[in-house]
């Protein structure tokens, strides 16, 4: 049942990722990426991150996303003209990236017995867990994140922001 | 019963789907989605190896969990901040293909 969801939503994410990839117009880019997000979503569930996978969907395939699109849609961005991109790009940028992955996807299937395999249902991380650290161990880095989202909201307003 | 290692090769295809996104394209709104997914790619590796460690240790660790929190909340600021810079450029050069945005001055 756990390999057969997993295997479900893992091949969701890569076909949204390939989508994304693909597209022309990036509101068909914006709309994969909330479908890759969203199986991830459902992937954290089946290893027991109930909290980030509501957090998952409300943020990142809410939030963010929905700013994204309301973006593109202000900007009005039509599709992509084809133009040549840097030639180090290519000749360096996509051997490397596939190097990157041979060499992960080996160490990490070489070595499968000693990471172990989730079950599902065992360790569930509640949200009363992640909080009982969040508020006791880590107060100061919590605090100082919502400084950091007070600037980011300024900064945001200050550079959106028509100049006379 | 599924081995951590399938998770962590799935995010590393993310992560290079997102790096290959991040090269060719050519719309500056497209690179920053493509950043946004390799953020989340991360962001699996690290639920990931949280699990993993609760299995080694064999009691409850939260901090990989409390990594992504912290990911999430900045991905968030950024992702406005980032938006909010689009905007000011698409004002200034009327364009959004980043071959054309490639000087600092305007």
């Amino acid at each position: 049942m756990h390999l057969v969801l997993f295997i479900v939503f893992a091949v969701l994410c890569v076909a949204g990722a390939l989508n994304l990839l693909l597209q022309r117009h990036p509101i068909n880019s914006a709309l994969s990426l909330i479908v890759v997000m969203s199986s991830l979503a459902v992937l954290y569930l089946l290893l027991g991150a109930e909290f980030l996978a509501a957090a998952q969907v409300i943020v990142y395939s809410g939030a963010i996303m929905v700013l994204f699109t309301f973006v593109i849609m202000l900007l009005n961005a039509g599709r992509e003209e084809r133009t040549h991109g840097s030639k180090l790009a290519y000749i360096a940028g996509f051997p490397g990236a596939a190097a990157l992955l041979g060499l992960l996807t080996f160490i990490f299937i070489s070595r499968r017995s000693s990471f172990g395999s989730a079950r599902l249902g065992q360790y569930l991380v509640t949200t009363s867990d992640l909080s009982r650290v969040l508020f006791r161990d880590l107060l100061l880095p919590f605090e100082v994140t919502s400084v950091l989202i007070l600037i980011a909201i300024l900064g945001a307003v200050a550079l959106a922001r028509k100049e006379h | 019963m599924v081995p951590i290692a399938y998770y962590l090769v799935l995010s590393a295809i993310l992560f290079s789907i997102g790096v290959a996104a991040f090269l060719i394209k050519r719309n500056i709104i497209t690179v920053f989605m493509s950043i946004e997914l390799m953020l989340n790619a991360v962001n699996l590796t690290f639920v990931a190896f949280s699990r993993q460690w609760s299995q080694v240790s064999g009691h409850l660790q939260v901090n990989g969990q409390i990594f992504v929190f912290f990911v999430m909340v900045v991905a968030a600021a950024e992702a406005a901040v980032g938006l909010a810079i689009i905007i000011a450029v698409f004002r200034a050069r009327n364009t959004l293909n980043v071959d054309q945005v490639d000087l600092m001055k305007l």
